[in-house]
């Protein structure tokens, strides 16, 4: 509903309430989010989310490009979790291929999400604190997100759209310093959480803004579809990672904050938690990473080594007729769904048969979790909504998409 | 993993708990089945989507009472040519299932499920955009993704990928 000239969504339902814009150029909303608020004073009567400013079509985009070809486009959906998106989406491809991904493949993977959900949750730790008011959190959050960024940088060759993962495995090979590095972080993450809290967990300030503020009940989460730290926030104990296992999760002991107030600081404690539950799981692949190849040995649909492909002739075809005509998938259709650092990302594709996808949608946890914010706000202060939107931990490339 | 080919036949699958509550329960609501890639998918009757979507959620035994998505596939030129796609998620068994309804390309309609799981809204609106597909008595059927003043619907086959329409 991207455009100006037909605004009337919400008429005022009496005098003395009024209609207040808010956003899509908003610091608070977290990019291009357009709230439409009837306000009474300073009390919100309704709220109408509106969206789409973002929207590009990458789901026709996907009908259009060979399937390697989509990973690329995945990153692109939500800038803040790249890897979960690529994730996802081989996931998804590699059940319908049937393809086994050797155990190294599985544990970098693995490695590489949790750092993502950290990075994820470093950015909205930072965002949220300083829509409430906390500028310093935000600069503590971001050195420690330029440390994961340099990770991937060393692992990918790019800071955010890594595209790193392939399907049949993973790009490259990480650097030799590579886990040395991530061990380095890993040691001393933990502590910079302790930082983090000794700021905000027994703030005053922080919890008079964020206690008992937009409260929602488990029923009503589950109701409006909530996922994620949104939903574990209301009580209601799942993960993906645990309850569904993919890549390898099975492998790890990780537990799952939850908590029961269902308020602004009840997600917050569950998103903190969750920090230290992820650096638990990189040391996890990091002490028990196995060898082995990166790639699955299947030849019609991962591109061979670069050596191989100048020396072997057989390879040099394997890798033209990749590029030229991709590669055919058996005709299906595949649900996968992955905890991302916001909630349950799905990805739905379906094959006929041909190397394009013929639909690919992606399910957005952001989209489903933004349909609480009414239920949330409405009979609270304007400045209650800017803590609320911080605590579903939106981001509006994945909602457009 | 190889793959192994899909299991189509309804009376193999009746002992799946989805399909046995709604063959109990809504006699005639279940035109078909799919269990393919460890996926149940299971082929409802139009009009019976939304009492489908009720029992299934307040189910005993295993309730699918969370709403993971609610997506399309245009099969143009075939008939019929839409399908309708409902993820729902047992949070209690963990269990997935997912739910399908074909639709004519004629005019397409059917029931929307929001009277059950309010959190079906945004996901309807989109398909609502994008395909063109009414759902009934849903609250604010109105496009959420492309300007409302939009011709056409983009993800529908015959619409083009890039270029002027």
């Amino acid at each position: 509903m991207a455009h100006m000239t037909t605004v009337p969504t919400l008429d005022p339902g009496q005098d003395r309430t009024m209609i207040l814009n808010m956003g899509p150029q908003h610091p608070s909303t977290h990019g291009v989010l357009r709230l439409i608020l009837e306000i009474d004073g300073e009390t919100v009567v309704r709220i109408m989310p509106d969206i789409g400013y973002l929207h590009t079509g990458i789901e026709k985009t996907c009908e259009a490009k060979f399937y390697q070809q989509v990973v690329p486009l995945t990153d692109r959906i939500d800038y803040l979790c790249p890897m979960t998106n690529n994730l996802c989406y081989v996931l998804a491809v590699e059940k319908l291929l049937g393809l086994e991904i050797p155990p190294k493949a599985q544990w970098l993977r693995v490695m590489l999400n949790e750092l993502t959900r950290i990075n994820s949750h470093l950015v909205w730790l930072g965002t949220h604190a300083m829509d409430i008011g906390a500028l310093t959190v935000f600069l503590y959050c971001f050195r420690e997100r330029e440390d994961i960024l340099r990770l991937f940088e060393a692992v990918s060759g790019q800071r955010m759209m890594t595209s790193y993962f392939r399907i049949g495995g993973v790009a490259l090979e990480p650097p030799l310093d590579f886990f040395d590095r991530v061990r380095k972080f890993a040691d001393s993450f933990p502590s910079k959480v302790d930082e983090y809290e000794n700021l905000l967990t027994a703030n005053p300030i922080w919890m008079m803004r964020t206690k008992g503020v937009a409260r929602i009940t488990a029923e009503d989460a589950i109701a409006l579809g909530a996922s994620g730290p949104t939903l574990r926030g209301s009580g209601v104990d799942i993960d993906l990672r645990r309850d569904m296992p993919y890549s390898g999760y099975e492998n790890f002991k990780f537990k799952v904050p939850t908590s029961t107030e269902g308020d602004v600081f009840a997600r917050y404690l569950c998103r903190v938690q969750e920090l230290r539950e992820s650096i638990s799981i990189v040391k996890q692949t990091l002490d028990g990473m196995p060898l082995g190849a990166i790639k699955a040995d299947a030849p019609k649909v991962v591109l061979p080594d670069r050596e191989k492909m100048k020396t072997q002739m057989e390879a040099l075809i394997y890798h033209f007729k990749i590029i030229t005509e991709g590669f055919a998938v058996p005709a299906g259709e595949v649900y996968q769904a992955v905890e991302s650092p916001r909630g349950e990302m799905g990805y739905y594709v379906v094959s006929d048969g041909t190397a394009k996808p013929y639909r690919v949608h992606m399910r957005s946890a952001c989209l489903a979790n933004l349909q609480l914010l009414p239920k949330m706000c409405e009979g609270r202060l304007i400045a209650d909504v800017v803590a609320a939107i911080g605590s579903i931990d939106i981001v509006l490339g994945e909602i457009d998409r | 993993m190889p793959l192994t080919p899909p299991i189509t036949d309804l009376e193999q699958l009746k002992e799946h708990p989805a399909i046995a509550h709604l063959q109990a329960n809504l006699p005639g609501s279940v035109e078909g089945a799919k269990f393919d890639r460890e996926e149940m998918s299971i082929y409802v009757v139009r009009s019976q989507i939304r009492e489908a979507c009720a029992l299934l959620r307040d189910d005993a035994q295993c309730p699918f009472n969370y709403i993971s998505d609610v997506t399309c596939v245009d099969w143009y030129p075939n008939e019929p040519r839409f399908e309708v796609i409902y993820h729902l998620l047992s949070i209690a068994k963990k269990e997935r299932v997912r739910l399908k309804v074909r639709l004519e390309g004629d005019n397409p309609s059917l029931e929307s499920v929001t009277s059950v799981w309010p959190g079906a809204d945004f996901f309807e609106r989109e398909v609502f955009d994008l395909f063109g597909i009414r759902f009934a008595a849903h609250p604010y059927l109105r496009r959420i993704q492309m300007p409302e003043d939009w011709e056409g619907h983009p993800l529908r086959k015959d619409y083009p990928v890039e270029g002027y329409r």
